[in-house]
């Protein structure tokens, strides 16, 4: 699993409010509304000018707030490849590999790159090649990996269950 | 070398010896907790190709986030949600005229010492205060539980809090859990199991210990703790006759960080727009205008809150320009409140009761807020655009310090007027 993208550079705490914010919650349901708000009180440049794989580099507690997986989903829909911070909100961390969308944790990386630069990650070899350089990073655990390339936790315990019923 | 609480009970719901901090292990959850958000929860479950869930009488679901419905697409998610319920034979459901899940799943007896609970809302750490193991998760992973009964979970390290001292007058839970997480940070406890202890804990009642660990999600934290004694044990009494095992942290349990704090001349504190951290003491931002007050949520919705608000504003009426609005946390709390003509005394000062449930702290309905405006909350979140509009700015504060500055129209030092 590899992918290469643009960067879009954000700050410390990007909070779950201003990637998906609540008076949304109800009223938006279809993945592909949600992912046309992504971002919106942040950065309202972002949902009109991602592109499929682009990624995200920001600072610390990546996703603080609320438990509301739509803050991962309209992310995913959004086309973005993959989130790299400093470190991650543990509930965004649960939903964004939930939703088959990867994370990577990487100080480094994260004070090497800049906004708008293209770069690459390889996830099975946790590796971030940008401008300045290689930047390495803890390959996720298997049983996390295992979600991921299933797409995400439902068609994951979908497979788990139809396995279960074939012994 | 001892176990930590966190240790101890995740060795248990997953059936081992001991665990180590940092190991995955599977659980299988007492109580699994959804709100509003039931009916997106129920298409993700059906997406896995099963029809019944496995175990309906560990589901509760509260409605809460936007009750009465506010127009026909909330009313629409409601319908679907007591469609599920009757389908799927969870007798544990609590209609709109209940109140906030973190309130009502201990007043109705789901939350016992020792349990482990999970549910679909960031605040699900509020049942720490009755010494469960009790965190948020996703919509996927509810739907998961409901068809398998399992999730991972890692075994978290744990930071203990020693509060100590005596609280001053004009101090109240909320003021001790903003100065900790102003102190420590938004990811102070990130991924953390973190313990309240110290005298003041210890002296501290049921309501202000469900304070401090519905707000430890604010410093990152998986759960919040606090050792159940005899103050819980009495609170439950008359709530639940379910038998129940107390776990607790061995005295020798090895933490990471053993933090302690002195509350002795603690001012009242204030968290500033627009993150939970960005704590000042009330004096650094006294005299801020503010056009409305909220009093309520999950946070401070209790009955003591209720009665502190109704002594301050007693034969007093809040400034001209101020909207009040009082959220009882839940429909228990209405009526006790009511009973000891709390909201009469509320009423009578200017303030608009509200139906118990969520109200605008996530700013869906019932009193969102307009460009420029500013709120003081007793809410636990002020993220930019929380109250529904991104150019609005939100405060949060004790009830104390939002009755009081409903009188005056800016934000102002309760202690002054206290008698």
């Amino acid at each position: 699993m590899s992918i290469k993208g643009k960067v879009w550079k954000y700050g410390d705490d990007v909070n779950t409010d201003v990637i998906f914010p609540g008076k949304y919650t109800y009223t938006i349901t279809d993945p592909k509304e949600m992912a046309l708000h992504a971002l919106e009180d942040l950065d309202p440049k972002f949902a009109k000018g991602v592109k499929k794989e682009d990624i995200i580099v920001a600072g610390r507690n990546f996703g603080c707030g609320s438990s509301r997986e739509q803050a991962a989903t309209c992310l995913k829909y959004a086309g973005v490849g993959a989130i790299v911070a400093k470190s991650f909100s543990r509930i965004f961390f649960r939903n964004a590999i939930n939703q088959g969308l990867p994370l990577v944790q990487c100080k480094e990386a994260v004070e090497n790159v800049s906004s708008g630069e293209e770069i690459t990650i390889d996830f099975e070899k946790g590796e971030l090649s940008c401008k300045r350089g290689v930047f390495n990073f803890p390959p996720l655990p298997e049983s996390v990996l295992g979600i991921l390339k299933d797409g995400g936790l439902i068609p994951h315990t979908k497979k788990i269950l139809k396995v279960g019923e074939g012994e | 070398m001892g176990k930590t609480f966190a240790e101890k009970i995740l060795a248990l719901k997953s059936g081992k010896e001991s665990v180590v901090t940092g190991e995955i292990v599977t659980v299988s959850p007492d109580i699994v907790m959804s709100h509003d958000n039931t009916a997106a929860i129920a298409k993700k479950f059906k997406q896995v190709g099963i029809d019944k869930v496995k175990h309906p009488e560990k589901i509760v679901i509260p409605l809460d986030h936007c009750v009465p419905a506010a127009t026909e697409k909330y009313a629409t998610n409601h319908k679907e949600i007591r469609e599920f319920v009757q389908e799927q034979k969870i007798e544990n459901f609590y209609d709109i005229n209940t109140g906030v899940c973190h309130q009502i799943l201990p007043e109705k007896g789901h939350v016992l010492p020792g349990s482990l609970i999970l549910g679909a809302d960031s605040h699900t750490t509020t049942y720490g205060a009755f010494g469960a193991f009790s965190t948020g998760i996703g919509r996927s992973e509810v739907a998961s539980i409901w068809a398998t009964d399992e999730i991972w979970l890692r075994v978290p390290e744990t930071i203990k809090i020693n509060i100590e001292g005596e609280i001053p007058p004009g101090i109240y839970p909320k003021d001790i859990i903003l100065h900790i997480i102003g102190d420590l940070g938004a990811d102070g406890a990130l991924y953390r199991a973190v313990e309240f202890s110290g005298k003041v804990i210890r002296d501290m009642d049921i309501g202000g210990r469900m304070t401090l660990c519905n707000m430890a999600v604010e410093m990152g934290a998986k759960i919040g703790y606090v050792e159940p004694d005899e103050k819980t044990a009495q609170w439950l009494t008359a709530r639940t006759n379910k038998k129940y095992e107390i776990i607790k942290s061995d005295a020798d349990a090895e933490y990471e960080k053993i933090i302690d704090y002195d509350i002795s001349d603690l001012e009242p504190q204030i968290a500033c727009p627009h993150t939970v951290d960005n704590v000042k003491p009330v004096s650094e931002v006294a005299g801020t205008r503010i056009d409305q007050a909220l009093i309520g949520t999950c946070t401070n919705g209790r009955l003591e809150d209720l009665k502190v608000a109704s002594e301050i504003l007693r034969g007093k009426k809040i400034y001209n320009r101020v909207r009040l609005l009082v959220f009882p946390a839940s429909m228990e709390i209405f009526a006790q409140a009511m009973e000891l003509g709390i909201l009469q005394e509320l009423v009578k000062s200017g303030a608009v009761i509200m139906n118990p449930g969520c109200g605008p702290c996530l700013g869906a309905h019932e009193g969102a807020l307009a460009p420029g405006e500013v709120c003081l909350s007793t809410a636990n979140r002020n993220f930019k655009g929380r109250m529904g509009c991104k150019e609005a700015e939100v405060y949060l504060a004790s009830p104390a310090i939002v009755a009081i500055s409903s009188l005056y129209g800016e934000i102002t030092d309760v202690r002054g007027y206290l008698k």
